[in-house]
């Protein structure tokens, strides 16, 4: 599904992926982890289009297709799904009106008509049982004045309406009580099918407690420079990531 | 020669004329107009209230004038068909500067309420015109008024009587319609008594692709206690100048709301003079523009607090696309006496291109000590991470321009208390935002 080939990408001029290889197929989860700075949420940026940053090396395939030449929302409409690390605020645009509109240019672009008001309407209902998300915060405007909690819900909660082939969780569980933890991962293995998959980034185990990842990798200096089962986050828990340091001599 | 001799000449000129076509009321003010219009001039580019508006420019070229009040040729009930739903109005049109009397609307008002000509009520209740016309607007306040009262033959007139509540809106349509460069001098005349409640939305259209040059004087008089909604829907052409000067006296605990939309114009200065005169008044002072290519608007405003215990609140939002400019000043003054005065004042603008121009400037002059005022003013443009967390769920990035765009101007629309014209507004809105808007959509007259 996915394929990533020496990817090396940069902000400002600074490169932060300095080579990263990676591959995703259906049903699979992997997760990424890695000390601060190490290039996860950069490696979540590039795969979704983010402008701010350039790649300046390598390539990605999704689903056969470069991804790097298409734009942000064609990559949401192939498929591509980022829960944002820092949900974004839009005053004055509601959830009915963003979520409708990413709704039916996912529909145009599979060649389906708009959806009718009355479907749209259970269709969010239906969604937005999946992460518990309140009706009065569908009818608010997209993610201001939500709780950090809420924010995070409501991504899982997006992430239902558009069915993503991959979906990308970055710190998905950062700031969440363990209550909204659960809701969350729920609502992550409930959307989960064998025709999809997803990366997650995390800094804990706790969260692959509930989203059991087939491989586990870890980001450092903008290079895997571990890859092994579910057993690697375990180890890292306890451990750190100090015997990753010296294992690599520093 | 200056530009105020051209119009100074023309009145000696035809003053019989301009008399003879208006009535007793309009007519008296005149004579003091003119050694207003004299002693004061057009205001200077430059000068400090008309910094980005070049008045005495616009008003240089030698318009053609209707000051024998010869019938337009347009029926306007042919022309026009606005569909706002939900929104049963009680329509009423001035073509140019003269109200439209050839049909009336098929409405039945409360008893004691007027709405119509402004020359017709003047003559038949001369007592009423002649306390409120020009009261408010002075024409020794600036060469603007001056000039409109001088010229100034007819316009609308709405009065209600004391306790009297219009449960329908009324409507007044003007229509710019003319085969040659034209300037109009319009008025209007609105009398709340006390304890009274209407609404009036009045939508500005040009039919004709010739120049217009519109000056309008609209005086708003809210007694005590009384309720008014004034919505003014600006959607001319490229090729009207419009000079608009409204003004609002409000007595004790009366609520007025004034709410200018700019949806499509050429040139637009609009100056709002608001005086609070009576305790617990309230007064909301809000409006948007959408701007593109040269389009130009210039927002003035002067709020005054003589006494105590009222609140005002102004809210201006404009979206600047192309090279269009647009300017705002704002003032804000609290006499010694209006203690616990809470007076707020929000000026934000949205540039969307790098052509685009935005001249700020807010004024507090405060002179009471127990006061809660507050000023802000941002220009900026429109947040690139809400951008791309839109584009990242598929929306594409224009689609996501116009939706931050429309989400921008929201909290305007959210001031209409209308809940038919608020939603008609916000489609109204969204269409000009998407390049889909000329007119009113379902409105023929500017086809």
């Amino acid at each position: 599904m996915l394929e990533i080939k020496n990817l090396h990408a940069s902000v400002n001029g600074k490169e932060i992926l300095k080579g990263i290889n990676l591959s995703v197929r259906a049903e699979e989860v992997h997760a990424i982890m890695g000390p601060n700075g190490s290039g996860k949420s950069t490696l979540s940026s590039v795969l979704v289009g983010n402008p701010a940053f350039e790649v300046t090396e390598g390539e990605i395939l999704f689903e056969g297709k470069n991804l790097l030449e298409l734009s942000p929302e064609d990559r949401s409409r192939e498929g591509l799904f980022l829960s944002f690390q820092y949900p974004v605020e839009i005053p004055g645009v509601s959830m009915v009106n963003f979520m409708r509109a990413a709704l039916n240019e996912h529909r145009k672009y599979k060649g389906l008509p708009a959806v009718s008001a009355t479907d749209f309407l259970k269709l969010m209902r239906e969604k937005r049982a999946i992460v518990e998300l309140d009706n009065k915060l569908a009818s608010r405007s997209v993610n201001e004045g939500f709780s950090g909690g809420e924010k995070k819900r409501n991504e899982i909660f997006q992430m239902a309406m558009l069915e993503p082939k991959l979906a990308i969780l970055d710190e998905t569980d950062s700031g969440l009580d363990i209550d909204a933890l659960r809701i969350v991962a729920n609502g992550v293995n409930q959307l989960r099918t064998p025709e999809n998959a997803a990366i997650v980034i995390t800094h804990y185990q706790r969260l692959l407690d509930y989203i059991k990842p087939n491989v586990v990798y870890v980001l450092y200096k903008g290079r895997i420079v571990k890859t092994a089962g579910p057993e690697l986050a375990l180890e890292l828990e306890e451990k750190g990531y100090d015997w990753i340091r010296e294992e690599m001599g520093e | 020669m200056k530009a105020e001799q051209q119009y100074m000449d023309l009145f000696s000129q035809y003053e019989d004329v301009i008399r003879h076509y208006s009535s007793e009321v309009l007519n008296a003010p005149r004579t003091q107009a003119l050694a207003d219009l004299e002693r004061l001039g057009f205001p200077t580019a430059g000068s400090e209230d008309y910094q980005y508006t070049d008045i005495s420019q616009l008003l240089a070229p030698n318009y053609g004038l209707n000051l024998k009040r010869l019938i337009i040729p347009v029926n306007p009930y042919d022309v026009f068909r606005c569909d706002v739903p939900n929104l049963n109005t009680a329509l009423y049109f001035v073509v140019n500067d003269s109200f439209y009397d050839q049909v009336q609307p098929k409405v039945t008002l409360p008893e004691g309420v007027y709405a119509g000509g402004l020359k017709e009520f003047s003559e038949k209740y001369p007592s009423v015109a002649a306390t409120y016309y020009g009261k408010a607007a002075t024409s020794g306040r600036d060469g603007i008024i001056a000039l409109n009262t001088l010229l100034a033959q007819d316009g609308f007139v709405l009065y209600v009587p004391e306790g009297v509540v219009l449960d329908r809106p009324i409507q007044l349509v003007n229509i710019f319609r003319s085969d040659v460069d034209t300037m109009t001098n319009r008025r209007i005349l609105i009398i709340m008594e006390p304890r009274s409640e209407a609404k009036l939305l009045v939508c500005d259209h040009s039919i004709d692709d010739v120049k217009f040059l519109a000056t309008e004087v609209v005086e708003i008089f809210a007694g005590e206690g009384a309720f008014f909604d004034y919505y003014d829907l600006e959607e001319s052409t490229e090729s009207t100048t419009r000079i608009s000067s409204l003004h609002v006296k409000q007595a004790a605990s009366s609520n007025v709301l004034i709410n200018g939309i700019t949806l499509n114009n050429g040139l637009t200065r609009n100056n709002y003079y608001i005086d609070l005169e009576g305790e617990h008044a309230e007064a909301t002072l809000c409006g948007m523009s959408v701007l593109d290519r040269e389009q130009h608007l210039d927002i003035y405003s002067y709020v005054t607090h003589a006494v105590p215990a009222c609140t005002s609140t102004e809210l201006f939002k404009n979206v600047l696309n192309d090279r269009s400019t647009g300017a705002f000043s704002g003032r804000i003054l609290v006499k010694q006496d209006a203690q616990k005065t809470a007076a707020y004042q929000t000026n934000r603008n949205l540039l969307a291109t790098h052509e685009a121009r935005m001249y700020s400037k807010p004024q507090l002059e405060i002179y009471a000590d127990d006061v809660k005022c507050s000023h802000g003013m941002t220009t900026g443009q429109l947040d690139e991470t809400a951008l791309f967390y839109m584009q990242s769920r598929g929306i594409p990035k224009e689609e996501a321009r116009m939706m931050l765009s429309v989400a921008f101007t929201a909290d305007v629309l959210s001031y209409v208390r209308l809940d038919g014209l608020k939603e008609r507004l916000q489609i109204l809105v969204e269409k000009r935002f998407r390049g889909e808007l000329a007119q009113c959509a379902g409105c023929q007259v500017c086809r």
